[in-house]
């Protein structure tokens, strides 16, 4: 069964371009695969900026009420100990912990929000079946139309690929 | 990262730095030279006998923590007064040479430095392994290490014993812990794209194997790449206050007990200034060998070199300032104690010491006023190890200087470590070392993709775009 039509191109800029006209001529269910991060272009592909940031905040707040929460629990309520005549809920000296488990939550979920959101890891993928996808970690651009858009044409689909200017278009098979 | 700045840069003066990347380099070009140096480079005799040296010192930490857990802390040097003696300074040694690290990858990625880029992976990479040497005495000086965890972490145990949370010791327990987490996070999602192209690249079944199971099927989709990127730089903006906070609070060991030559408000960041200046010392002292051996110069240009020996001098002198502060605060405070303990520190015991590291830290840093000196990379290396010396001087002048004479003369007592203090602190370097040559056989020590940006055609020429 065939997944999708891969066009490969040499430069970012090219990339770019395709993507473009791929996404103006209504291509939706596509994906850009390249060796560096170019800048702006899940937005040509028409994907929407990740909510990757919300869920950091998220887990910012989470350390932050954690770290604090035990401070207070452990030195309040199981544990309350008279040291040096201070409150047992003694707040600026709780400040830095708090403070590591903010940045701790927050990293964390950084981290694995980001894989997930990815879905990494997923070690297979149709698209390791293109015969030069190998490259695409050295310097090659590849621009992947996949078979379930639904303007997909086995035809139609690679006569637009090529009329891209690419240095190569394959079929990718699941 | 991908939108940087491109080309050379000039300077206010009108002179022109050299590039952070030699002229005529291209994505094959860059992808092939730092992967052969895993994939195909046979490990040199260099490389063996480097090792092999790393090794046998680590077998001394070995032999010297078996004979810690066996005996018992009484093999060190330390007693009161002197309670704190080579786990303090040691511990406050390595993890101020692993801030340079954070502050390349993290401070500098966001200040959109680019030169950032060729020595940010190995840098991380040493921040880990210091950090690495340096737990080893928080959890060891406990003489019962398989206590450390209730001694140390808050979970509930039989006794319901809580920690202390009052004590600088545990918010300094949460910093570390939180900053080893936090770099090896920061250091593994900087090497997924990497694992991905040596899974690419490799030949050897097994080795395509386990790169790529830890590149974790890594394609470089561009919505991966756009979620990667938001990651990295949320990770970078998290690691600043981050890495700041961790010397902050080692600092605070020390300024927030009542002992004169340590409590003092200078503290925090004189030595987060300290940290960045041994890291820095430290990246150099890495740096200028391996560019060499490995044939780096294209990557580690003297842009680079030029840069650390400007960041060295800067901190060197806020270090300095800070060195000034304590003699100024000991003489103003008009407290007798204060006074004596500046005193003893530049004409007592241990005064060869502490003028050895106003030598190294005061007077040798001017020299990176220099371009002519910031250009002889020999001299450079040479200048670095010595700073590593002064960093470690420094620490071994606040620490035994203030505790050896204290309010009470009856008390007074001399410091002097014994062969196992030494054989411990060596052993960490060996650890050190040892680490850092896997690494450099089985990792890229320089970022692939990242150097991949810096390459002409990396831009996206946006004027032949128009009117698509």
């Amino acid at each position: 069964m065939i997944y999708g039509l891969v066009a490969e191109f040499d430069e970012p800029t090219t990339l770019v371009g395709a993507a473009r006209r791929a996404y103006a001529a209504g291509y939706r269910k596509m994906d850009a695969y390249s060796p560096i991060p170019i800048e702006g272009l899940h937005e040509e592909l028409g994907f929407h900026s990740t909510r990757l940031p919300l869920i950091v905040l998220i887990g910012g707040l989470v350390g932050l009420c954690a770290g604090y929460g035990l401070e207070y629990w452990s030195s309040v309520i199981a544990y309350p100990m008279n040291i040096g005549g201070r409150p047992l809920h003694s707040w600026p000296s709780f400040i830095p912990v708090a403070f590591e488990t903010t940045i701790l939550g927050a990293a964390l979920s950084a981290v694995l929000g980001m894989l997930a959101l990815n879905g990494l890891p997923e070690p297979y993928h149709p698209i390791f079946n293109a015969p030069r996808f190998r490259m695409a970690s050295r310097h090659a651009f590849f621009l992947c139309i996949e078979s379930k858009d639904a303007q997909f044409d086995r035809d139609a689909t690679e006569a637009f690929l090529k009329s891209l200017q690419p240095q190569e278009v394959t079929e990718v098979d699941w | 990262m991908a939108d940087a700045l491109h080309g050379a840069h000039t300077e206010p003066a009108g002179r022109v730095s050299p590039p952070v990347i030699e002229p005529g380099h291209s994505f094959e070009s860059v992808t092939d030279s730092i992967s052969a140096i895993v994939l195909t480079h046979q490990p040199t005799r260099g490389w063996w006998v480097g090792l092999g040296i790393g090794f046998l010192l680590f077998c001394g930490l070995i032999l010297s923590l078996f004979k810690l857990v066996t005996v018992g802390t009484g093999i060190w040097g330390n007693n009161v007064p002197v309670a704190w003696a080579f786990d303090i300074i040691n511990f406050v040694w390595w993890i101020g040479i692993g801030h340079a690290g954070t502050l390349i990858s993290a401070i500098l990625l966001l200040f959109r430095q680019q030169w950032r880029t060729s020595i940010n992976r190995f840098a991380e990479a040493m921040t880990l392994f210091a950090v690495a040497s340096a737990a080893i005495y928080p959890l060891f000086h406990t003489g019962r290490p398989w206590l450390a965890a209730f001694w140390l972490f808050p979970y509930p145990n039989t006794m319901g014993l809580w920690p202390q949370f009052r004590s600088p010791l545990i918010w300094d327990v949460f910093a570390v812990s939180t900053y080893a987490t936090v770099s090896a996070m920061f250091w593994f999602v900087g090497l997924i794209p990497d694992l991905a192209t040596l899974r690419d690249r490799a030949t050897g079944r097994v080795s395509r194997f386990i790169y790529g199971a830890l590149a974790l099927g890594w394609r470089g989709s561009a919505m991966h790449w756009h979620r990667y990127e938001t990651a990295y730089l949320l990770l970078a903006g998290l690691s600043t206050p981050l890495v700041l906070s961790v010397h902050t609070v080692v600092s605070f060991d020390f300024a927030v007990s009542q002992l004169p030559g340590w409590h003092a408000t200078v503290f925090p960041p004189y030595f987060v200034a300290g940290a960045i200046y041994s890291g820095f010392a430290m990246v150099l002292t890495l740096a200028i060998p391996l560019r060499k051996f490995y044939k780096l110069e294209g990557f580690i240009t003297m842009r680079h070199i030029h840069n650390m020996a400007k960041v060295m001098l800067v901190t060197g002198l806020i270090v300095c300032y800070g060195y000034m502060n304590e003699a100024f605060f000991a003489w103003y405070s008009g407290n007798q104690f204060e006074q004596y303990m500046m005193m003893n520190r530049m004409a007592g015991p241990y005064a060869v010491f502490y003028w050895t590291l106003i030598a190294i830290n005061a007077v040798m840093v001017q020299a990176f006023w220099f371009r002519r000196i910031r250009d002889n990379v020999g001299l450079l290396f040479v200048l670095a190890l010595l700073v590593n010396v002064g960093m470690w001087l420094e620490r071994f002048v606040i620490i035994v200087t203030s505790l050896h004479r204290d309010f009470l003369p009856s008390s007074w007592d001399m410091y002097t470590p014994t062969r196992w203090d030494f054989t411990m602190f060596f052993g960490t370097i060996g650890l050190f070392i040892c680490l850092l040559f896997l690494f450099i056989r089985f990792l890229p020590m320089i970022s692939i993709f990242e150097m991949r940006t810096l390459v002409p055609e990396a831009e996206v020429r946006e004027d032949e775009l128009e009117g698509l």
